[in-house]
């Protein structure tokens, strides 16, 4: 690889640059279990989508008669 | 107000969901404004650098990059958490809005993800790699780009205080965006996102003096203590001034659109012309008062004509109270604003047309004519809509006791940032027009140094109390910026769009316990994070500066 190119220098720079992280090292730690517990675990088993798991592929029916229904009589 | 935590599932459902986007929402904003904040010192800071040479800018540089940091990791994807919400607890809602809502949050999304990734790494990981000046724009990128996503998170809430730039589509159930300008430079986004993004500053400003107070109380790396000092103290100055003039700026936006929010604010039962601005008065923050029955709120000390002219930049302008908005009122203008119990009549012939719209549009056997006829209606009354859902026109007055009393907390702890960043200016700085009279009194109450010695020893020698105030100003800052977003967000209740949907209407048919247990869940979750937070940041700024 071209060690003079735009690429290789991108590339080096995330590499040598995560190499050489300290603080960063628990920083990314923390990250990658905050994403984890956020996507694999919340968004999994406690936030689906609502719409998809009771409009049966009409989600505008199912909003019209919520709205209609929860309507002031 | 929440009421309903314990009590039927409807109800229950509708108050957790309501406490969980609360709850996440406070949580998400403690980091946020700390990183729009810190980004201007560190930015600043960097410049020096680049115009100094000096290596001891670039250790200071480094040094906030770090705080920075820190900050940064802990509040990424905190947000995600609010657009999980919306799909889930606020479904009626997420559909109703449709793209609207979507598009802004979907640049916000791409923007911060292209533009902070990119530029955070060039400023952590470049120095060495990149010549001084790519480095010093990657920082003010990073910044910008934080401030860009603010925008756009900005706007989609502005969207719900002010829809404009939409139009309803009955067969879609969906509101369409018809003008993407429209949305993205609505005046009342603009408003919100200068006070917000400048109160910001506000806050890592602070928190910059305060670490460096923290420093000149141990006696150790005093000059980057005063070095950066100065600047935190120019930036919270600066910043606090201007805070004053976009909060002038977006109380008189939410005058124009949101009048029983600035009348809940105000404690303002009845209004009128030549309006004064109330300094202090006895609401009492655990109930909701009478405003039917009384004249005005007890004990009330009020600045004239200020009401009026912050509304309406006019010292003799109208400012309409709650009685007035829900009885109906004529406008300066001659215009003249119906009754709330005009609007629930309108706001129910538009939901009933809709109803029949859709019946008739989806039935083979109609020729058309009545759902056309149907959708003349529902067009004529749709400004209306979300007040079919009232049932009581007293519904639509907010919880004044929150909102009168964060405002003025907002407010007045902006009055002691601005006092305190002058008096500390005072002492970083030889005042020339400084009487001797005036340096004497001041430094009578310990204000002021007796003695003319430079910078860094008058800051060094001070009693310990100027320090702990600068470390106790840090928790009062976030008060104040939270406490903004409680006028914001409780002010327009009950609506989650302004006129459109109240949340009743908008939130999911979900059971009340699984939203109660997601809602400590987060509490455990953000707490802990912000436990870590806060021990990571107290080691860094303990470790100081790496020489």
């Amino acid at each position: 690889m071209n060690k003079k190119g735009f690429l290789f220098q991108v590339y080096d720079l995330y590499v040598d640059g995560f190499r050489h992280m300290r603080l960063g090292k628990t920083l990314w730690a923390i990250i990658l279990i905050k994403l984890f517990i956020i996507f694999v675990i919340l968004k999994v088993f406690f936030f689906p989508n609502f719409l998809k798991q009771h409009a049966e592929g009409d989600e505008a029916s199912y909003v019209a008669t919520e709205l209609t229904n929860r309507a002031n009589p | 107000m929440i009421n309903n935590l314990f009590l039927n599932i409807d109800a229950g459902t509708i108050d957790w969901s309501r406490a969980q986007f609360a709850l996440t929402a406070i949580y998400h904003w403690l980091f946020v404004p700390l990183t729009l904040g810190l980004a201007v010192i560190m930015g600043i800071v960097e410049t020096k650098y680049y115009r100094t040479k000096d290596e001891f800018w670039k250790t200071a540089a480094k040094f906030w990059q770090k705080l920075f940091g820190v900050n940064f990791a802990m509040g990424v994807a905190t947000g995600i958490i609010l657009e999980f919400e919306f799909g889930t607890n606020w479904s009626n809602y997420s559909w109703f809005v449709g793209d609207i809502f979507g598009a802004p949050l979907a640049i916000e999304g791409i923007v911060a993800f292209f533009m902070e990734s990119t530029f955070v790494a060039v400023m952590f990981f470049g120095w060495k790699k990149v010549s001084p000046g790519f480095h010093l724009a990657s920082t003010w990128l990073t910044g910008i780009g934080a401030t860009i996503s603010a925008w756009w998170i900005l706007v989609a809430n502005a969207w719900m205080q002010y829809p404009v730039g939409c139009e309803f589509n009955p067969d879609t159930m969906r509101n369409e965006m018809v003008s993407f300008a429209e949305v993205a430079l609505s005046p009342f986004a603009i408003d919100k996102f200068c006070h917000t993004v400048i109160s910001s500053w506000i806050i890592g400003a602070i928190f910059c003096v305060a670490v460096c107070c923290w420093y000149l109380m141990k006696n150790r790396d005093t000059k980057l203590a005063t070095e950066s000092m100065k600047i935190g103290v120019w930036v919270g100055l600066v910043a606090a001034l201007l805070a004053g003039a976009t909060g002038h700026k977006s109380a008189q936006s939410v005058g124009e659109v949101q009048p029983m929010k600035l009348a809940a604010m105000e404690a303002l039962y009845n209004g009128g012309t030549d309006q004064g601005l109330t300094a202090i008065a006895w609401v009492n923050p655990f109930c909701q008062p009478d405003y039917a029955k009384e004249e005005s709120a007890p004990l009330k000390l009020e600045i004239p004509y200020a009401l009026s002219f912050m509304a309406t930049n006019d010292i003799h302008g109208y400012v309409p109270g709650i009685n007035d908005i829900l009885n109906g009122y004529t406008k300066p203008d001659g215009t003249v604003e119906p009754s709330i119990d005009e609007k629930i009549a309108r706001g129910k012939k538009a939901i009933e047309a809709l109803s029949i719209y859709r019946q008739a549009k989806f039935n083979s056997s109609d020729d058309g004519s009545t759902a056309a006829y149907q959708l003349g209606i529902l067009k004529e009354n749709m400004k209306y809509f979300g007040y079919g859902y009232i049932k009581d026109k007293n519904d639509i007055v907010p919880y004044i006791p929150i909102n009168f009393w964060a405002f003025r907390i907002m407010v007045g702890l902006g009055c002691v940032f601005i006092l305190y960043f002058l008096v500390m200016l005072l002492l970083i700085y030889d005042i020339p027009f400084l009487s001797v009279f005036t340096r004497r009194l001041l430094a009578s109450v310990g204000l002021l140094p007796e003695t003319m010695a430079d910078a860094p020893r008058r800051l060094t020698g001070l009693p310990s109390w100027h320090y702990w105030t600068a470390i106790i100003l840090v928790p009062l800052a976030y008060i104040a910026s939270e406490c903004g977003w409680l006028v914001a967000e409780f002010g327009r209740q009950p609506w989650t769009i302004q006129d459109m949907l109240p949340t009743w209407a908008a939130v999911s048919d979900l059971n009340a316990g699984s939203v109660a247990l997601t809602f400590f869940l987060f509490l455990i979750l953000f707490t802990t994070m912000l436990a870590v937070e806060i021990s990571i940041l107290l080691k860094q700024i303990q470790k100081g500066p790496e020489l």
